[in-house]
């Protein structure tokens, strides 16, 4: 089989295109999310506007250290969405990423 | 589109959380066909990236605001199966640790914001790419269609399951015209960011896309070709 990796000029390896990627990711949620629009979003709009949004009940995970994006004790706005933000990203990737390592093919047990 | 608890009854909410599982089920059975030990890492950073993202929530109109679902371009980067499986991660955290989307509505949203954008969009990236000029540059732009057309059918998806066992009566006809005027403009959205993140990706490392694989197999039986 050729390998397709050799014949692109621009190289990147995959460790280093990963990182650079949680680098963003992180950014995002630890530094951009605080610039986010705080308005209701689609949903939540046009439930308002229908009359669905008095259906809602209160969720149960409401009073958890990191509800609703913000971090309990932090008063700073910025540094409290920011850590909430980098904090769920890691757990993401912790997550997702342990998920995804063993449903993979692995070289050697693919053999068989 | 993170629907809260309440907003849907018990039974149909029981009935989405079925099929999430059901979901999620095929898909672990199925992303073990497209998770290497070289795709693996590039489906971490998907799911890692998904659930930043969502944290940006940008305007589309007076009062209102959007943010992207990230389902079409999950299944482009990692294929459909592994997307799922992102996703899915993404609604529980966000679930669990942030009160973002009902416990009782995990399943309602594994299945609107995962198995819709993910399914619609992968078949319309596919069916996209069969039109357009068999090249790495036209993985983006299928992507992009993809995303966009992704987020109204989740919100008619949603007005479906309204219709089923929504909590208030209301008109349908409204509901409908709302969710998909707001949802359409929230796509455009969805579509740039998912242009310049597959985009971005592809300009890099194109064998490393899942939605890139055989356009890049064709051209390499092609090299082969030449080559003799």
């Amino acid at each position: 089989m050729i390998d397709t990796d050799t014949r692109s000029g621009r190289r990147v390896s995959t460790r280093v295109l990963v990182v650079a990627g949680i680098v963003v990711a992180l950014l995002i949620a630890g530094v951009a999310s605080f610039y986010a629009s705080g308005d209701p979003d689609g949903l939540t709009k046009v439930a308002d506007e229908k009359g669905i949004a008095a259906a809602e009940k209160d969720h149960r995970a409401a009073d958890g250290p990191l509800a609703g994006y913000e971090t309990t004790g932090v008063d700073d706005a910025r540094l409290s969405g920011g850590l909430a933000g980098v904090a769920g990203s890691l757990v993401v990737l912790v997550v997702a990423g342990g998920l995804v390592l063993l449903v993979r093919r692995r070289r050697t047990a693919d053999v068989g | 589109m993170h629907v809260p608890d309440g907003f849907l009854d018990a039974p149909t909410s029981l009935a989405t959380g079925v099929v999430a599982a059901a979901g999620v089920a095929v898909a672990l059975r199925y992303a073990r066909r497209e998770l290497d030990d070289r795709t693996a890492p590039l489906a971490g950073l998907v799911a890692t990236f998904v659930f930043a993202t969502q944290m940006i929530n940008f305007p589309v109109g007076p009062g209102t605001s959007g943010h992207l679902l990230g389902g079409a371009l999950a299944a482009v980067l990692v294929g459909p199966a592994t997307a799922l499986l992102c996703m899915s991660v993404v609604f529980l955290v966000q679930c669990l640790l942030f009160a973002d989307g009902g416990i009782t509505a995990l399943g309602t949203n594994i299945v609107l914001m995962g198995i819709v954008t993910v399914v619609v969009g992968w078949a319309v990236f596919r069916a996209t790419q069969a039109v357009l000029p068999r090249k790495v540059s036209s993985v983006a732009p299928a992507a992009a269609l993809a995303a966009l057309l992704s987020v109204p059918v989740a919100a008619l998806v949603f007005v479906g399951l309204y219709a089923v066992g929504g909590a208030v009566e209301i008109p349908l006809g409204g509901l409908t015209t709302a969710m998909l005027g707001v949802h359409t403009l929230i796509g455009l959205g969805e579509a740039a960011i998912t242009f310049l993140a597959v985009g971005s990706i592809v300009a890099v490392r194109p064998d490393l896309v899942h939605g890139a694989r055989r356009v890049l197999a064709e051209r390499t039986l092609e090299l082969k070709e030449v080559a003799r």
